[in-house]
């Protein structure tokens, strides 16, 4: 059989179970909706949800740019000089470290912009897999290599550009696969810690509204998209990933 | 061509590498450097590379200034060939370092490759490639700057005794042809026996020269068979068996 095609069969195989033991058991929608009652809530309002998960990945990927962008950065001057390595490697554990729920308040008051607040908390989890995995690359040529740049006569910026930035392509696609779903993550976090505060359109704000009014299949639905969302995104990249590898003949 | 005079080098931690260094080499020689592992024959040759400076006495080169990039080749004992790169690109690094555009050095580059035998595998990478054929790449890289000495560090430690045996005898014919100075670290008696001219002893802890050897072998297919490579072999078995057992802190 196909192993391609075994996840799929169990997760329908779930979901009928799903189905047929709520009907069964006859628990109330509002307690735990079947599958179907939860395709209906998203049939009643799908602009309403739609809109709601733009606006989450809206924050998700701009998060996701700045991100790698650091990222790619900070790492490129902790290969640079060991002084900028002693600065920065103490402060990204600092961030990686720090639950982003207990900082989310203070950026929001800080950043004011409702937006910008959103993605500068979705940058703060999204960054440190990017940038940790890029400082490995940078740093991964073997030594007798960096000895043959050195022998005919390049220096750091060309060593750079022609050895370690090539030598992290895979270590970066690699982070920025783990930081693309931890960008969906923080963003989520920020706008439940956000509230309606503003920018009232985020799929966690969807999640809350629906709650409040004990209209829980709906919630579901917010979910499930949260989740496609968050498989789509881990599965684009690794596609990308493999793509960019296989044009530079590495696979 | 160069004069090492009582070279010194002790790493920080306290390891005495070399003591007392002194060795005179001339254009067109091929001297290997044979002893066990911790005598510092690898810390020598990079010293003669300048990727190392002596904590005493200096090495002077016979026109006063030490090679420009490109005068040296370097071997090292695994391939360092760059993965993502084909055996062309790996073959075309140095003289792209040394800033030649990629159209005026194709030619050089397809020398180098058909010199070593792999004419038709320019396309091809590292990976597709087998040990014996990467370190010929190796050897390409270095050699397609033409230069005045060749450094190899145990370069075919690691190649199974047939691949060995090819290589050492190709190795000899790019050496008559080039007449570049080939430096040789070995730990192999039979190796330095069968390739070099001039046989240098070392011991170790700290590393220095015990003595050296001549060879006047003929230097060919046959040489393996020569009743006067065995007697050469016995010969200097016997020195260095001698010299470690005299050597201070031997194993």
């Amino acid at each position: 059989m196909n192993t391609a095609l075994l996840p799929s069969l169990f997760a329908a195989l779930a979901i009928a179970i799903w189905e047929i033991a709520v009907r069964a058991t006859g628990v109330p929608d509002y307690l735990v909706p079947g599958p179907i009652a939860i395709v209906r809530a998203f049939v009643a309002d799908p602009t309403g949800l739609l809109v709601s998960l733009g606006s989450t990945l809206v924050v998700t990927f701009a998060a996701l740019l700045v991100a790698s962008t650091l990222g790619v950065l900070m790492a490129m001057a902790m290969a640079a000089s060991r002084l900028a390595e002693a600065a920065i490697q103490p402060w990204a554990v600092v961030l990686q470290v720090t639950p982003l729920p207990a900082i989310a308040p203070l950026i929001i008051i800080w950043v004011g912009d409702p937006f910008t607040s959103l993605v500068v908390c979705a940058t703060v989890v999204a960054f440190f897999p990017v940038f940790a995995n890029t400082a490995t690359g940078l740093a991964s040529p073997p030594p007798e290599l960096a000895d043959l740049f050195r022998l005919y006569g390049a220096g750091r910026l060309r060593t750079l550009v022609l050895l370690r930035l090539p030598a992290a392509l895979p270590y970066f696609l690699t982070g920025l696969r783990i930081s693309g779903g931890l960008a969906l993550v923080g963003a989520v976090v920020a706008e439940f810690v956000a509230g309606s505060g503003g920018f009232a359109s985020g799929l966690a704000y969807r999640i809350l509204e629906a709650g409040y009014r004990l209209q829980v299949p709906r919630m579901f639905a917010a979910l499930v998209l949260l989740s496609l969302a968050g498989v789509a995104i881990n599965s684009g990249l690794a596609v990308l990933g493999r793509i960019i590898l296989r044009w530079r003949g590495d696979a | 061509m160069l004069t090492i005079s009582q070279v010194g080098r002790r790493f920080p931690g306290g390891t005495e590498a070399l003591r007392d260094v002194s060795l005179t080499l001339a254009r067109g020689d091929f001297l290997a450097l044979l002893g066990p592992s911790g005598c510092g024959k690898s810390t020598l040759l990079r010293l003669i590379a300048g990727l190392d400076q002596p904590d005493s006495g200096h090495l002077r080169w016979d026109d006063g200034r030490p090679p420009a990039a490109g005068d040296i080749g370097y071997v090292f004992q695994d391939a360092t060939l760059i993965p993502w790169a084909s055996a062309a690109e790996n073959v075309y690094l140095p003289l792209r370092l040394r800033g030649i555009p990629r159209d005026q050095a194709q030619a050089d580059v397809h020398a180098a490759l058909a010199k070593v035998g792999l004419a038709g595998f320019e396309a091809a990478r590292p990976r597709q490639l087998s040990g014996g054929m990467r370190m010929r790449v190796s050897i390409a890289r270095a050699l397609v700057t033409r230069p005045a000495v060749l450094l190899m560090d145990e370069p075919f430690a690691a190649l199974d005794e047939f691949t060995r045996n090819r290589l050492q005898l190709d190795l000899l014919g790019l050496w008559r042809d080039s007449g570049c100075m080939i430096v040789f670290v070995t730990h192999s008696i039979y190796e330095a026996a069968f390739l070099a001219r001039r046989i240098v002893l070392m011991t170790p802890r700290p590393g220095r020269i015990d003595q050296e050897m001549q060879s006047s072998l003929a230097h060919g297919p046959e040489t393996r068979l020569d009743p006067a490579y065995a007697a050469l072999v016995a010969q200097i078995t016997r020195a260095m068996e001698q010299a470690l057992e005299s050597a201070p802190g031997s194993p």
